[in-house]
């Protein structure tokens, strides 16, 4: 370490480090999938092809018709299934979380529920509500409200006294005690809950399309698996990965938006 | 006791909701059956060995996956959180590689093993070691600056500081990344069972559906609710125990 | 005061919690009147439930038994006509709210034109002397100045009594003289009826025209004292003059009974 910083101190600023950063950020991506070329291109295992073949299975599979048939359904669904979460999870939280009575009659089976592994509810929704767009949802909205009641429920309990003290004495309006205290007070809780959301949305989603559907992209891959066409399976892979990490870069960037004030206050009290 | 009685109460009121509904025929039983018949299929099965062979397998694959999972996450984030080039040069392969949803893994990992337990816990590492990896790499890079430089100035060898000083801060967050991975190992290991077909209770589940038997589907969709219940709980516990000397800890018992 | 009414009277104040020991009695039996126009300065041992007191003045509280009394009217919950500065002013103001927000927070309810607002809220930035960071998040700031920001939004509320709980005991000693000359100021120039609640008897000495010495509890009104220093008081001049010593020596003695009996004299200094 000491060899690399010497010889950095030699070079001229603001570019090199730049070019360094670029580097660091690029140079594992860019040597795995070389690697990955080269092995690929001389191994005769028919289950991993080269990142070539898969960038065209891409291209053929997902670029054209498949898009409209199978992926914008699944996000469609996918935001429908969060959208309802995020709202019906933070208002039930924000009232559990402030009726005490309530919230004890109910946590055991809160915690029972948080602890349910959610695509076992696929096949009960699927029992109650046929095979249809809306069981689809509904299995995105039982796996995926949970973390977010939990999490606004104990951000609206944690709610500091002297800033409740503070909106009774100044006879602050029921609704602006929402809006101003209650919801900005719980939101880093509620926004850890919509993190955690996500990802067990994102799975719901695809299971329940590979359960019971014959569209969708889980539908589309493990379509693919059991046809072996390998290369557009890992297309598929390399798809869901991206609106993984899309997501993972949305969520980001709202997540920034909204808790600047929070990010902001925990950097100076650390400094 | 007030939490108590409160807690039993609601969870009355809950049984007594769900036994409510198909007995006024709001639902057929058909779909969602009497709460008495799945409590009693459930004291049924209880006494079945057939049922805890199952069971055993379902939490096998679990402790398993978990088991290398937290092997492998606490050897490499270990490695790379120690060393700033290695981390610098990971991060966007770990941030891409990260939120890749585990279930995309299952078409891969059937066409790899086959319909069996190691196609299974491909996807259970997968998704565990995450968990575990970035808990790691953030407990080590959180050493203190101010105990770093005590260590230092008081010259203490490599091997010393990496007991005294790494071990101890890393401790709180390995423990909080292994309850999370608990509880993510037993959803996939459940998950895996239901796509894949891996005899387990998730296999049981997929079962019970296709030959439409509700009462054993709730039956055992309660008993996947009672061990990720039981999951949590235990880890929790020995997250608690074995930090009771940690600050974040102690701040969070004070507060309530 | 024309009339000589009284614009707060408490009577027979009393205040016991339910605990898991038992019942704990907080305050025993208080009673005093405060004119319309008064700064005064409440002091007492720690633990003497001045906290307590405020709260019930405050309506945050209610009283075990006894009254307290506003304008001629009962004090039942919290009231338009107080405004509470607390200690914990990081706690106090909003975070998620700039400076600006926070002092805007409890003017939003009332009827008042945008424009209206706005100007009462400029205004009480102006007072305090925090025109510049208006658009700033009170983190932002030192605690001197968030402790501004909380006094701003106390007075853009536009109280007949301005209620200060320990209001400086976190801050350091420079900001803490820069805060008291604020409060005098501001007193002076706004004339708002003010009670300041403080453990600190040269603060007290130096902010009040009158300072209430609490005993222990069971907590009643130990001494009244009228505190006849000019109205023009300096951090300098004031503390050197020899009736300050006086009182605040007088003040201390009082306390030092409150705490453990009657001592005949004021302590001698080594």
């Amino acid at each position: 370490m000491t060899a690399l910083g010497a010889k950095k101190a030699r070079l001229p600023g603001p570019v090199l480090r730049a070019v360094e950063n670029v580097l660091f950020a690029l140079g594992l991506p860019v040597l795995t999938v070389l690697l990955w070329g080269i092995w690929s291109a001389g191994s005769t295992n028919r289950f991993f092809v080269g990142p070539l073949t898969i960038l065209d299975a891409f291209r053929r599979t997902w670029i054209g018709p498949a898009f409209v048939d199978d992926v914008l359904p699944s996000l469609y669904r996918l935001a429908l299934g969060l959208v309802a979460s995020i709202l019906l999870g933070v208002a039930a939280g924000v009232v559990i979380g402030r009726l005490r009575l309530l919230r004890e009659l109910l946590e055991p089976l809160l915690e029972f529920f948080r602890a349910l592994p959610p695509p076992v509810l696929i096949p009960v929704m699927m029992l109650l509500l046929g095979i249809t767009d809306t069981m689809r949802v509904v299995v995105i909205v039982s796996g995926a409200v949970w973390p977010i009641l939990l999490n606004t429920i104990d951000g609206v309990r944690a709610t500091d006294s002297v800033m409740r003290e503070t909106a009774d004495s100044f006879r602050i309006t029921r609704w602006e005690r929402l809006w101003l205290l209650v919801l900005p007070a719980a939101s880093p809780r509620i926004m850890t809950g919509v993190r955690q959301a996500l990802s067990v949305a994102l799975i719901l989603m695809v299971i329940s399309e590979m359960f019971a559907s014959s569209a969708g992209l889980g539908y589309r891959i493990a379509y693919f698996q059991r046809n072996y066409l390998v290369a557009e399976m890992w297309s598929g892979i390399l798809l869901l990965g991206l609106i993984g990490v899309l997501l993972a870069v949305a969520f980001g960037l709202v997540e920034r938006r909204v808790l600047r004030w929070y990010h902001g206050m925990k950097e100076i009290t650390r400094a | 006791m007030r939490k108590v009685l409160l807690g039993a109460l609601g969870l009355l009121g809950f049984l007594v909701g769900w036994q409510l509904i198909p007995t006024l025929g709001l639902v057929d039983p058909q779909y969602l059956p009497y709460v008495t018949d799945v409590l009693g299929w459930l004291f049924h099965e209880l006494r079945d060995l057939a049922f805890w062979r199952r069971l055993s397998y379902t939490m096998t694959a679990w402790a398993t996956g978990l088991a290398m999972a937290t092997f492998a996450a606490v050897v490499l984030g270990a490695g790379i959180g120690l060393v700033p080039f290695l981390r610098r040069a990971t991060h966007t392969m770990v941030e891409f590689l990260r939120p890749v949803p585990s279930v995309a893994l299952i078409p891969l990992a059937v066409l790899m093993f086959g319909l069996h337990l190691r196609a299974a816990l491909v996807i259970i590492v997968y998704a565990a070691f995450w968990q575990v990896f970035v808990q790691v790499i953030y407990g080590v890079a959180d050493v203190d600056t101010v105990a770093r430089d005590t260590a230092r100035s008081f010259r203490l060898t490599r091997r010393e500081r990496l007991r005294y000083l790494v071990l101890p801060t890393a401790l709180p967050y390995l423990l909080t990344g292994l309850r999370l991975a608990a509880a993510v190992a037993l959803i996939l290991a459940v998950t895996a069972e239901m796509v894949i077909g891996n005899p387990g209770l998730g296999r049981m589940i997929e079962l019970s559906r296709s030959a439409g038997d509700a009462v054993g589907l709730y039956g055992l969709v309660a008993v996947t609710g009672l061990l990720g219940l039981l999951v949590n709980v235990v880890f929790r516990f020995v997250e608690r125990r074995s930090l009771a000397w940690h600050q974040s800890v102690l701040a969070e018992g004070a507060a309530r | 005061m024309p009339d000589g009414s009284p614009l707060l009277r408490v009577e027979h104040l009393r205040k016991v919690y339910a605990s898991a020991q038992g019942e704990v009695e907080a305050i025993g039996d208080l009673s005093f009147t405060m004119a319309p126009g008064e700064l005064m300065c409440v002091v007492g041992p720690s633990g003497c439930g001045k906290t307590t007191l405020l709260k019930c003045l405050a309506g945050l509280l209610r009283p075990t038994s006894g009254l307290v009394e506003m304008e001629g009217s009962p004090v039942t919950g919290p009231s338009p006509a107080m405004a509470v500065v607390f200690q914990e002013y990081g706690r106090s103001l909003y975070p998620w709210l700039t400076v600006q927000g926070n002092v805007e927070l409890p003017l939003r309810h009332k009827k008042l034109s945008r424009a209206e607002r706005r100007r009462m809220v400029a205004d009480a930035i102006e007072a305090v002397g925090l025109a510049g960071s208006a658009d700033s998040h009170p983190w932002q700031l030192s605690g001197g100045m968030q402790q501004r920001v909380a006094i701003a939004r106390a007075i853009a509320y536009q109280p007949e009594v301005l209620i200060m709980d320990e209001p400086f005991a976190a801050v350091d000693a420079q900001t803490r003289a820069d805060l008291e000359d604020l409060v005098r100021e501001l007193h002076l120039t706004r004339g708002i009826s003010t009670i300041f609640v403080t453990h600190d008897i040269d603060e007290s000495v130096y902010l009040g025209q009158r300072v209430l010495v609490l005993s222990n509890s069971p907590t009643r009104v130990q001494e009244d004292l009228v505190i006849d220093l000019p109205a023009e008081r300096d951090q300098l001049t004031t503390r050197a003059l020899p009736r300050f010593t006086e009182l605040r020596t007088h003040v201390y003695a009082q306390i030092q009974r409150a705490k453990r009996g009657p001592v005949t004299a004021p302590p001698v200094a080594r």
